[in-house]
């Protein structure tokens, strides 16, 4: 499907130059002055036909008879065509075809998403630029996609499905007296009536009949008011199926009807000239500027409607009007100077066909230049020639654009799904052999997803790692992936994809709840009572005591505590999408300087200010505890301060930012000057800091490694050797390695380079997300604390295999959070909704290129995917790093003194085996992107699935953009944090070797 | 022995569910315009009032209950009050944990804890009649080697399957169907009831069919 979007989408994301007005139209006298479009949503051809014969009509047959009527009176004065819409068969899709007449690509979605609204050349653009006044009522999508284009505009909500009336009451009301006005050239009325009756009753319906009856009236009493320099255009935009949905490229959904009028003759007697039976509906463009006397939108490719003139001139009695040879000639330049242009941007016509089409209309311009200086009227071969040449144009645009590719989507789902099993299977291969290859493989197998060609390669290949997951069977039966599963299969409804937050929220509800359960039912959350009678196997523990067990047990329950609170609590921070009704945004997403009341904002801004210090305090008071901060050198003293310095500039920042600019205007240039350089000092001393570092006024947490590591081991090499004569046994290893930081020695960087991470990207917000990211920190800790519980349980309990690998549940909970705290961020997978005011943090000047913009508004829209994924690998240190604690309360009760040394090890325990070690990391990467791959191929599979569901371009196809952008950044942040871990695993261990020898003298 | 207990069984429930039936007919004399959905709350306190008094009615007559130390009226009494305050603090409970998943805190918070109220009747009061208000024997229940007894078995179904059936309940609440049932918290008291239902068919069968595996230790 991804690669199907992406050949349609090459087509047009090179912007042909868009409005240009035709310098060599002709002015001839336009054959009409006014025109009344009357778009009736999803009118079938179908519906307009009309059998005499049909005795027992359905609902939706023979309800027009006002078109018969007509037709079979005045026959020079009207036709009724099937008017075929190109697929995807969506209003919004349709009007822009027949607006531009150019054909729809996939890329529309997403070209200009700013704003909904058609850069393209197109006829309303146009008629305004001659200075027809264009009047609109109805659907209120034209509203978005021509804003401010219209004389008058009277638009009605169009988003109540189940809504039959509203729309076309509203344009009733309007219709009649703007017609008997004068204030109109072109009046445009879109009726949504039948498009809704449809999708709400299907058209086998008496209320479609109702419907249909109505607008047989309205077509009547507009045909009554008509006066003789008017054209009356009644049109569907696209069909229905038999269950009144659209948006595929079946007959019934393209064809729709077109019906013409005219209250003068215009059309020939019916059999003096050969008819086109369908009218592609790109053809309407140049036909109706041709008619009205205005230029061809640029980019159309249509082909005018040759019946609709006359077949010389003079013949008609009408000798200023355009003749059929005219009109083709003026429509073919237009269409040839469009491929022109087009072909030298895109690439995407084959050569050979377009050389082809250039050789024919260079010969047809001779040709017809030659009669026309001789004054003759064109010979009708010359003119057939023409036709020939535009329908080739149509056919090899068509050709070679917008289709759907069932066998290239299915292909995509194939190569995607083929990705995510291979996921599953290194993540459940029980022991990837080789320390050095099994640590490069998540890279190998996070590039190859992220290329998907590249794994398929792989699979093909058969390097031996797919070997199938036919070992993960018996999990797929656990309650997480049956979380996952419903997880996916919540985005096959749209339903479930507009409330995606809330389902995101609830899922990670119950699995955090199922947590403790399951503990309970395996026996493992309360201390076995006096007397266990023990099933067999699981022997007494020498580690299990009462005490230790009922805190850890207190501990877990307390995350989960805190776990559902802020999970709760973030709620109160999603957005809203339009799709639902009653919902107001949070209070705050909006920026601090749009507050209007200064008590709130002050409030907002202390709350903001006191949740940034609260977030660097506990970031700072963890490495505090673990002795990460316990050095003078410049490295560590750059730690120690960075945070506290940025989120210090944050604040300022903020502040300066949310003053109305009113009350400082002397100090506007300061102002000005801060706006700049607060948060680019703040960019600096986080993302792009490392040449700073030398310099040390900044630091990058990995250039801090090569330098902290070894003089964190220096220092407890000397307090080893100082302490050893004097305390003698107890006080040596354990507590060293937890004062200097070895313990965590793999998580500290991780942590460090999360909060700062965090600052950066909680800058591209808005302030009131300060509250948000501190959320997302509790629960992150709340996660991290309720895994190293039950981990620590299961161990104090004697009931756990050993070994470093996280299993499922965890790592779905850790990126269930990552989607509900995108949600609770404020985001949601609409392009409208997406942040732009990220691109401005820093450059309120705006940008000269696209690529840093791009950069920031896409680290604002997946900052939640950047964090957790980034933290991954602390699900994997974080037992080892709680575990100290366990142990030293346990050591108090039981007096085992034999393990504390090995207990409290931590961290340093994933040196001893570092092919175990290597492995649950390479588990955790790949279980992890398993997750998140399954999500990117289940939003595929809807969009592909549901492509002519009624939501699929305003649902299911951004959430499909979203979900793969997301997933590419999520690999990317998952890379970025295992080679941070790599990092750290090579200075430590060239730390040991030059420490070994040392120690052997 | 076994077969005798698991007949007993069948027929408590047959009764039981019998009584939910009974809950859901009998307004329709007594209440004007009565329906499961337009007066939801109606019957809503009918079925889990019918369950409570029920399942306490039978479990009293057929001895369940844990043998009591002591037979004085006070202590009585006190094990009355105490399981008394134990129904309302779970009511609280199930309001807090619904609330957290997603529920409206303010608005429609009668709605809520009405349906605490269902959950608790069909849950809590079992546990009540079958342990006693005694906690910590009801976390033991809920674990894998924590039956003590086939009503406990039948106790660790019956509640699981009530608690997921509301859990189910709440799937269709988000779709764009515009049923009645959609409303909060219908389909989720739907789906408790039903989820209990299925679990008093679940336990006697699963009881039957496992019969020959279980042992339970004495108490
Ligand atoms: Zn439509
Ligand atoms: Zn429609």
């Amino acid at each position: 499907m991804r690669f199907t979007f992406a050949t349609a989408g090459t087509s047009k994301d090179e912007e042909v130059p868009r409005i240009r007005s035709a310098p060599d139209f002709c002015q001839a006298e336009p054959r009409f002055r006014r025109a009344v479009v009357l778009i009736i949503d999803a009118l079938k051809i179908d519906f307009a036909r009309f059998n005499a014969q049909n005795v027992a009509p359905r609902p939706f047959e023979n309800k027009l008879p006002v078109l018969e009527e007509v037709m079979s009176s005045q026959p020079t004065h009207s036709r009724l065509f099937a008017f075929r819409a190109d697929p995807p068969t969506t209003t919004m899709q349709r009007i822009k075809g027949f607006t531009t007449g150019s054909l729809p690509t996939f890329i529309d979605v997403g070209n200009n998403f700013a704003s909904s609204a058609i850069l393209e050349d197109n006829l309303v653009h146009q008629l305004g630029q001659v200075g027809k006044r264009v009047v609109f009522m109805g659907d209120d999508t034209w509203e978005s996609l021509f804003p401010k284009k219209f004389h008058r505009s009277l638009p009605f909500p169009s988003f109540n499905v189940k809504d039959l009336h509203t729309v076309d009451n509203g344009i009733l009301q309007h219709l009649y007296p703007t017609m008997e006005g004068s204030d109109w050239d072109v009046l445009i009325a879109h009726f949504l009536g039948v498009d809704h009756c449809g999708h709400r009753f299907g058209p086998d319906h008496p209320a479609m009949a109702d419907k249909l009856t109505q607008m047989d009236a309205v077509i009547r009493s507009v045909i009554g008011r008509l006066e003789n320099d008017t054209l009356l255009v009644v049109m569907g935009d696209h069909g229905m199926t038999d269950t009144g949905d659209h948006g595929g490229e079946s007959l019934k959904e393209t064809d729709a009807a077109l019906f013409l009028y005219s209250p003068a003759p215009i059309f020939p007697i019916p059999g003096t000239q050969t008819e086109p039976e369908v009218v592609p509906q790109t053809d309407l463009v140049p036909t109706l500027a041709l008619l009205l006397g205005i230029p061809i939108p640029y980019s159309s490719i249509g082909q005018v409607l040759l019946t609709l003139f006359p077949r010389d001139k003079g013949s008609s009695g009408a000798p200023a009007h355009l003749s059929q040879a005219e009109a083709l000639w003026i429509n073919a330049k237009q269409v040839n100077r469009f491929l022109e242009t087009y072909s030298q941007m895109a690439k995407d016509i084959p050569p050979e066909s377009l050389s082809l089409l250039r050789a024919d209309f260079s010969r047809l311009s001779s040709q017809y230049l030659s009669s026309a200086q001789r004054g003759h009227p064109p010979s009708p071969a010359v003119a057939a020639a023409l036709q020939g040449y535009l329908t080739a144009v149509r056919d090899t645009c068509r050709a070679s654009w917008a289709r759907f590719h069932p066998l290239k989507m299915v292909a995509g789902i194939a190569i995607l799904a083929a990705a995510c099993m291979l996921c599953l299977a290194v993540s459940e291969l029980p022991a990837v052999a080789g320390e050095g290859r099994a640590l490069r493989a998540p890279l190998v197998t996070g590039v190859g997803l992220a290329g998907g060609v590249a794994v398929v390669q792989l699979v093909t290949g058969g390097r031996g790692q797919g070997r199938g997951p036919l070992g993960a069977l018996p999990t797929l039966f656990s309650v997480p992936l049956l979380v996952l599963v419903l997880r996916c299969a919540s985005l096959l409804s749209d339903s479930y994809v507009v409330a995606e937050g809330r389902v995101a929220t609830f899922l990670l509800c119950s699995l955090g709840v199922y947590v403790p359960l399951r503990l309970n039912w395996d026996g493992l959350l309360l201390p076995v009572s006096p007397d266990p009678l023990r099933p067999p196997g699981a022997h007494p523990s020498p580690t299990l005591s009462p005490s230790a067990v009922r805190r850890e047990s207190l501990t877990l329950l307390a995350c989960l505590g805190v776990l559902v609170g802020s999970l709760y609590l973030s709620l109160s921070f999603h957005a809203c999408r339009e799709e639902q009704g009653a919902c107001s945004p949070s209070a705050f997403l909006a920026p601090l300087s749009r507050v209007q009341d200064s008590g709130l904002r002050n409030l907002h801004y202390v709350l903001s200010v006191a949740s940034l210090t609260a977030w660097t305090f506990a970031l700072r008071r963890w490495l505090r505890h673990y002795g990460n901060l316990n050095c003078s050198g410049p490295a560590v003293f750059a730690a120690r301060w960075l945070l506290p310095a940025a989120s210090v500039c944050l604040a300022l920042h903020w502040a300066v930012n949310s003053t109305p600019e009113e009350s400082f205007r002397n100090l506007s240039e300061l102002m000005g000057l801060a706006l700049v350089a607060l948060p680019r000092a703040a960019f600096s001393s986080w993302g792009w800091g490392r040449p700073s570092y030398r310099a040390s006024t900044g630091i990058s947490p990995q250039a801090e490694l090569h330098h902290l590591i070894p003089q964190l081991y220096q220092r407890m090499r000397q307090s080893l050797e100082d302490g050893e004569p004097v305390g003698a046994g107890d006080g040596g290893g354990g507590p060293a390695v937890e004062a200097y930081g070895l313990g965590t020695v793999y998580s500290a960087p991780l942590v460090v380079l999360c909060g700062l991470l965090g600052l950066g990207l909680l800058m591209l917000h808005p302030e009131g997300m300060a509250l948000s990211f501190l959320l997302l920190l509790l629960e992150a800790a709340a996660l991290l604390r309720l895994h190293s519980s039950s981990t620590a349980l299961a161990l104090l309990q004697g009931a756990h295999t050993g070994g470093f690998s996280v299993p499922w549940t965890p790592v779905l909970l850790w990126a269930l959070a990552a989607t509900q705290f995108f949600h609770a961020t404020g985001h949601l997978p609409t392009f409208p909704s997406i942040q732009w005011g990220a691109a401005f943090v820093g450059f309120p000047k705006g940008h000269a290129g696209t690529l840093l913009p791009a950069t920031l508004v896409t680290l604002n829209t997946f900052s939640a995917h950047i964090l957790f994924a980034v933290g991954c690998p602390l699900l994997l240190f974080w037992p080892l790093v709680c575990e100290v604690r366990g142990g030293r309360r346990g050591r108090g009760v039981v007096a085992g003194d034999g393990e504390e040394g090995e207990d409290a090890v931590m961290e340093m325990r994933l040196r001893e085996q570092p092919e175990r070690f290597s492995s649950a990391l390479l588990q955790l990467g790949a279980r992890y992107l398993f997750i998140h791959g399954a999500q990117v191929l289940a939003s595929v599979c809807a969009a592909a699935i549901l492509r002519r569901h009624l939501m699929v371009w305003k649902v299911f196809a951004p959430k499909l953009m979203f979900e793969a952008s997301g997933f590419l950044v999520t690999s990317a942040s998952v890379l970025l944090g295992l080679a941070l871990v790599m990092r750290v695993d090579v200075a430590v261990g060239r730390w040991f070797k030059k420490l070994l020898p040392e120690e052997s003298r | 022995m076994r077969d005798l207990e698991i007949k007993g069984m069948v027929s408590a429930h047959a009764i039981i569910a019998s009584s939910i039936f009974i809950a859901t007919v009998m307004p329709l004399f007594f209440v004007e315009k009565f329906s499961v959905y337009g007066t939801h709350m109606v019957w809503l306190y009918s079925v889990s009032g019918s369950v409570a008094v029920v399942n306490i009615t039978i479990f009293w007559l057929l001895g369940i209950s844990p043998p009591t130390k002591k037979h004085t009226l006070g202590y009585k009494v006190s094990r009355l009050l105490r399981s008394c305050l134990y129904f309302i603090l779970s009511c609280l409970l199930f309001h807090a944990v619904v609330v957290l998943y997603g529920a409206p805190l303010l608005e429609s918070a009668l709605e809520t804890f009405s349906l605490a109220v269902l959950l608790s009747s069909l849950t809590t009061v079992r546990c009540l009649c079958v342990l006693g208000p005694n906690v910590p024997a009801w976390i033991r229940v809920l674990s894998r080697d924590g039956a003590m007894s086939v009503w406990d078995t039948s106790l660790q179904i019956t509640t699981a399957c009530s608690v997921i059936g509301a859990w189910l309940g709440a799937f269709p609440i988000p779709l764009d169907w515009d049923r009645p049932w959609q409303v909060w918290p219908i389909s989720c008291s739907l789906g408790a009831t039903f989820g209990y239902l299925t679990g008093l068919v679940i336990a006697p069968t699963w009881i039957h069919w496992h019969r020959k595996q279980l042992t339970y230790k004495s108490k």
